[in-house]
């Protein structure tokens, strides 16, 4: 069992937890996810990593409240528990010295994002980010990107924030006005990832994305979180989650990702009920 | 005591196939005590004892059936346990034809004694009328830490405990187990009993830690930092193979890991009820025909497919299933699709449509000693299938060796051990199970997990 120390809410999709889980907060690194079950019956449900506290032995997590499990999630309070939480999975974000990242956010994949720009601001590295959501209230984590990024922009598909339109409109105008970028990083629904390197790839600006499947284990066990990569197929819970958005087949992961879109359909159901 | 000569073991009550087709609960209904002592009496206590050969852990075998036909089934409980710390799973999942029972002097002639029903009885009876003995075995102070919570683990930490070692298991899973709980089904293996002989375990001292992934959550080197003396890594082999052909990411297609685990372990049966679900659509095809691939067509089946296939490139005689598993799956009707080899899956959507197979025929034996199947060219043709569950084995899993400097292991990913004491290349590290062998039984799990307990007291002891 594992306590929940804190808990937020961030806009009436989005949620933060702080949860005791020594082990993981003993080793995980940026890019590193965990897989929660919320209860003795609950499904594993794998959540990227926004935060952690070595001291507290404390890890945050940030969770689009979506379908049945994360209701569940949800519902729990400060200082109640969840059944099960394990990690650090998957491999730390490859992140490496260069002059100037661009991180682009859609909506929760701003959770995931934040701690690596963060590491890499401390490497020395010129950070700036893009964060995209539906409107002003979708957007999250900007104060805390605020604390490092030399730049902070933001897109709102209703033009409540920032930029009206797309994450990708504002990282083309960077590129227009001439930025030099060394490398983007993209976190967010695959659709909008996908947009990212339809941007990045006819200039060359190497794009790491992160990917974040229908998967059971998370040690590489069940294969259901396999993914093409460059025509090889790759465990996105072992061989990444973070991979080389040039060579990622994004339509064969958004065909993947309706594996199960009726029985989701049928567990929300139940939920309601 | 009068031997009973019949040339047939008492046949154990099952289900009727064509009910248990559609249910989740135990085939196989175990003998009565009558049924037990009559089978007992088949024994002919032989003085050389064949049938121990035949057993990884050296059951004493004879003894036991002496004491069941007796009706003395505590007796016989404590002399299987003296050597077989999981007898009620033993009983169940053991391929006793190639084992015990192949070497049965009463199978020369007639069916040999039906040794693996008697130890399922014994275990069975046992659990229903006695309460797990808790430990008054005294501590020596020393810490062993056991890596994976399946057979050879959990062998290894029973052996150890009893011994006064301060033991802790760490699991990777929300649920202790290994395979007994994610991979063979409940209608094999009931899960209730298997959670029964792990808390047999537990209150003889284990403590099992679940969630703890060695290599991701800790390491070997910090686990021996932390004080632990030993280490048994009996982690399995949890990295499903595919079979490298165009189509395998369609909608549709499972490992046999994936598969069975919804089913297994995070009761994906029970959907809606519980809330992991599992997709079976109405014709199925299994690639492969070991143990796993029965259980993977035997779990389609009961989630309602109409038609299921085990595709396999060689014959009936090389099915490398024990003989009782592949006899259930007819009985189940289970279609047999032999000397099939997969090409290409096909889908439509994204959602799969069928599966290309080339006919094989058999040529020369090659290094298995099997007859290596042949493509007949121009033999193609597609079998109409909407799901594909491929089991065609698993490798050991990477985490270990890529976290542990100094750990060898075999170009296949194997760990290397020296075979008499299951020692690796790191001092005070030991490995048995799948990990080390690839894929293979339960049986040989346990006795690699017994070796190496002994083999890790006399290290500690010298230390």
């Amino acid at each position: 069992m594992y306590k929940i120390v804190s808990k937020e809410t961030l806009n009436s999709a989005v949620e933060l937890m702080e949860i005791e889980a020594p082990f993981v907060a003993n080793k995980c690194e940026a890019g590193q996810f965990i897989i929660v079950r919320v209860d003795e019956d609950g499904e594993r449900v794998p959540l990227t990593i926004a935060d952690y506290d070595r001291e507290k032995k404390t890890v945050t997590i940030i969770y689009q409240v979506v379908g049945y499990s994360t209701e569940l999630l949800s519902k729990k309070k400060v200082g109640e528990y969840v059944e099960d939480f394990v990690g650090p999975l998957g491999m730390p974000a490859p992140l490496h010295k260069c002059d100037h990242v661009v991180g682009v956010a859609g909506g929760v994949g701003a959770a995931p994002l934040y701690p690596q720009l963060r590491k890499l601001h401390e490497m020395g590295v010129k950070v700036d980010v893009i964060i995209g959501g539906r409107s002003a209230e979708f957007v999250i984590l900007k104060e805390k990107f605020e604390e490092f990024c030399d730049n902070v922009y933001v897109a709102t598909d209703d033009g409540s924030l920032g930029t009206k339109g797309f994450v990708t409109n504002v990282l083309q105008e960077l590129i227009d006005k001439g930025e030099k970028i060394d490398e983007v990083i993209a976190i967010g629904p695959l659709i909008m990832m996908k947009n990212v390197v339809n941007v990045t790839k006819p200039l060359d600006i190497p794009t790491a994305v992160s990917l974040n499947p229908i998967m059971i284990d998370g040690t590489g066990m069940c294969g259901g979180c396999r993914v093409t990569v460059g025509g090889e197929t790759k465990f996105a819970c072992v061989d990444g989650p973070d991979f080389d958005g040039f060579l990622v087949d994004f339509d064969e992961c958004m065909k993947r990702q309706g594996m199960f879109k009726e029985e989701e359909h049928e567990c929300r159901m139940k939920n309601a009920q | 005591m009068e031997r009973n000569m019949s040339m047939t073991k008492v046949v154990m009550p099952e289900q009727d196939p064509n009910v248990r087709n559609k249910n989740f609960t135990e085939v196989a209904l175990g003998y009565t005590k009558e049924m037990a002592m009559e089978e007992a009496a088949r024994c002919l206590n032989c003085k050389h004892k064949p049938c121990m050969d035949g057993c990884p852990v050296n059951v004493p075998i004879p003894g036991f059936i002496e004491k069941v036909a007796e009706g003395d089934f505590e007796a016989a409980y404590e002399i299987i346990t003296s050597e077989n710390a999981l007898p009620a799973i033993c009983g169940r999942v053991c391929p006793q034809e190639n084992q015990c029972e192949g070497k049965c002097v009463r199978g020369i002639k007639g069916e040999p004694v039906a040794i693996g029903r008697l130890e399922r009885f014994v275990a069975d009876y046992h659990m229903a009328n006695a309460t797990p003995a808790t430990s008054d075995i005294e501590k020596n102070g020393k810490k062993v830490a056991v890596v994976g919570s399946g057979p050879a683990g959990i062998t290894c930490a029973g052996e150890l405990i009893k011994k006064g070692y301060d033991v802790t298991v760490f699991e990777a899973l929300h649920k202790a187990g290994g395979v007994l709980s994610y991979g063979i089904p409940e209608f094999r293996l009931p899960k209730d009993l298997v959670a029964k002989e792990i808390e047999t375990v537990e209150k003889l001292g284990v403590k099992i830690e679940t969630n703890v992934i060695v290599g991701r959550s800790v390491t070997i080197d910090e686990l021996m930092e932390d004080g632990y003396e030993a280490v048994f890594v009996g982690s399995g082999a949890g990295l499903p193979r595919f079979l490298n052909i165009p189509g395998e990411n369609l909608l549709g297609v499972y490992s046999a890991n994936e598969f069975l685990t919804r089913v297994n372990l995070m009761k994906a049966y029970k959907f809606p009820e519980m809330p992991t679900p599992v997709k079976v659509g109405k014709k199925v095809a299994v690639v492969g025909a070991g143990n796993v691939a029965m259980d993977a067509a035997r779990t389609a089946k009961r989630l309602g497919a109409e038609e299921v296939y085990i595709v396999y490139r060689r014959s009936e005689e090389e099915l490398p299933a024990r003989a009782e598993e592949v006899h259930h799956a007819k009985e189940e009707g289970i279609i047999f699709k032999l000397l099939n080899n997969p090409c290409a899956i096909h889908g439509e959507d994204g959602w799969v449509t069928g599966m290309e197979v080339i006919k094989q025929e058999l040529g020369e034996p090659d290094a298995s000693g099997r007859r290596s199947p042949q493509p007949v060219e121009g033999s193609n043709y597609i079998i109409d299938v909407d799901t594909v569950i491929i089991a065609i084995g698993q490798s050991p899993n990477p985490l270990i060796r890529q976290t542990t400097p100094g750990l060898e292991v075999q170009r296949w990913g194997g760990i290397i051990v020296e075979e008499d004491t299951m020692k690796t290349s790191k001092d005070g590290v030991y490995a048995g199970g799948d990990t080390v062998t690839g894929a293979a039984t339960v049986i040989l799990a346990m006795g690699a997990g017994k070796k190496a307990a002994k083999a890790i007291d006399e290290y500690l002891a010298a230390k």
